[in-house]
């Protein structure tokens, strides 16, 4: 199935999302990697508030390439999602709603997604010139220091995604390659 | 005698460095659309494509085709004749690192310290290995590696009694392990022999081979072949969603080792192979 969702989500909106929908999303979203969830995780723990508005939103692992002239943003396909999962049950608490990646995540996490009818979601590893296009402007928001890894608000039109764990914690990446062998063995 | 000129090595090194990032290499680009022509899962062929596209416009439009644009290795063969004038060698290659990475609108990926983890903000240093051999000629190859496919691989020190099969066993539990994350399909480069540091280094160079050659050592080619068959019989797929083509290639560099060991390490590459090569 292939659906257009607009951010930010709400539990309504993805709980008919099944591993292998093509989603395409519009909207505003937050980019943030490694050093940006240690230190957001870091003001939850210590009682503070966030830099960014978390409730339903959308969070895509990226470090980008900078932009050249006529870019809002460079080449910005996503990055390996397991680094992240020692911080995403905490946001996920707060409010995250959607998570864009590529990967694998942790028993922990997927135990959240459930919990919140959230969404996990990849985009193509590596795509990341093609992925660019959806991205029509960016601008920092938080922990500039940490360069490609700052925080930035985008806005995203068509941004192309597939669901991996649905707010049932159903998995693609067992589901699929299931489907595949079960399928080569018939033959 | 002869005298190469370090600022020749910098310029060489910056251009390099940008033309991996941008232009995904010939052998490639032929080896992706033979995988889509060989696998008729349909799910394959959509993110083929997608890969394909992707490289055509990092290719039009001059920039990067991922946005891990990777820490820098080089591979210098340097001939006994010959002079680095004008500067040191190493001091050369990272000046054109640091070039490259910033007109080239590259991601520095590089922090100066593992633990204390501050970024260097030039992707400086590159990781370079030096080899010498005879003649008066100069080499660099120069690889920027990414650490999605590089986190996932691995280094055992198998004993001499587990044999090929244990060799063989380590290769197809490694792809499995690393299932979607490095960006499948893959590319599997295997060290077997020498000694713990040794063994890395074969993987890595395994990795630096063009896709459509293979170990000239026939038993060794042959293995590369089972192997490929192995692990696209695994079934993970692009992108990890199910389908044959797992990995483009499956290379192997062995090395003579020691009676008690059998050191084996898989590095393993995303589908984007980015290294280029020069011989001055």
């Amino acid at each position: 199935m292939e659906y257009k969702l607009k951010t930010p989500f709400t539990r309504e909106d993805l709980k008919d999302l099944k591993p292998g929908d093509n989603v395409y999303i519009t909207g505003y979203m937050y980019t943030a990697r490694d050093a940006a969830h240690k230190r957001l995780v870091e003001l939850i723990e210590q009682g503070k508030e966030l830099p960014i508005d978390i409730k339903g939103t959308c969070i895509y692992y990226v470090g980008p390439t900078p932009a050249k002239e006529g870019q809002a943003l460079g080449s910005a396909g996503p990055t390996t999602s397991y680094r992240m999962d020692a911080y995403s049950p905490q946001l996920l608490d707060l409010g995250l709603m959607g998570m864009v990646g590529k990967g694998k995540r942790g028993p922990e996490v997927v135990e959240k997604i459930v919990e919140h009818g959230a969404v996990y979601m990849a985009a193509i590893g590596g795509a990341a010139a093609l992925i660019s296009k959806a991205i029509k402007t960016a601008e920092i928001v938080a922990y500039e220091d940490l360069g490609a890894e700052a925080i930035r608000k985008i806005y995203v039109e068509d941004f192309p995604a597939t669901v991996i764990i649905d707010s049932k914690g159903n998995n693609l990446y067992e589901i699929g390659r299931e489907e595949y062998l079960k399928c080569t063995q018939q033959k | 005698m002869r005298t190469i000129d370090a600022s020749k090595i910098t310029a060489e090194v910056k251009r390099m460095v940008i033309e991996a990032n941008y232009f995904l290499p010939k052998d490639v680009m032929e080896a992706l659309k033979q995988a889509k022509e060989n696998d008729d899962w349909k799910l394959s062929q959509d993110i083929l494509d997608k890969i394909i596209v992707n490289a055509q416009i990092a290719n039009d439009e001059q920039v990067p085709m991922c946005q891990d644009t990777g820490m820098v290795v080089a591979f210098v063969k340097m001939g006994q004749e010959v002079v680095i004038e004008n500067g040191f060698i190493e001091d050369a290659i990272n000046e054109g690192v640091r070039q490259g990475y910033e007109e080239g609108f590259l991601r520095k990926s590089v922090v100066g310290d593992p633990l204390n983890r501050v970024n260097t903000k030039d992707n400086t240093p590159a990781v370079v290995h030096y080899e010498v051999v005879p003649g008066d000629k100069l080499t660099i190859m120069v690889a920027a590696k990414g650490f999605g496919s590089e986190n996932m691989s691995r280094l055992k020190m198998l004993k001499p009694s587990d044999g090929l099969q244990g060799v063989k066993d380590f290769i197809l539990e490694t792809v499995e392990l690393a299932g979607p994350n490095p960006c499948p399909p893959i590319v599997v480069g295997v060290g077997v022999g020498g000694t713990f540091d040794k063994v890395t280094l074969l993987a890595k160079k395994a990795l630096m081979r063009d896709l459509d050659k293979y170990n000239e050592n026939e038993f060794y080619a042959d293995l590369e072949k089972e192997m490929l068959e192995k692990v696209n019989a695994l079934g993970i797929g692009p992108q990890g969603f199910g389908g044959k083509s797992t990995a483009l290639k499956v290379a192997i560099e062995y090395y003579p080792t020691h009676i008690a060991g059998l050191p084996v390490a898989v590095n393993i590459n995303c589908h984007a192979t980015r290294h280029k090569e020069v011989t001055l």
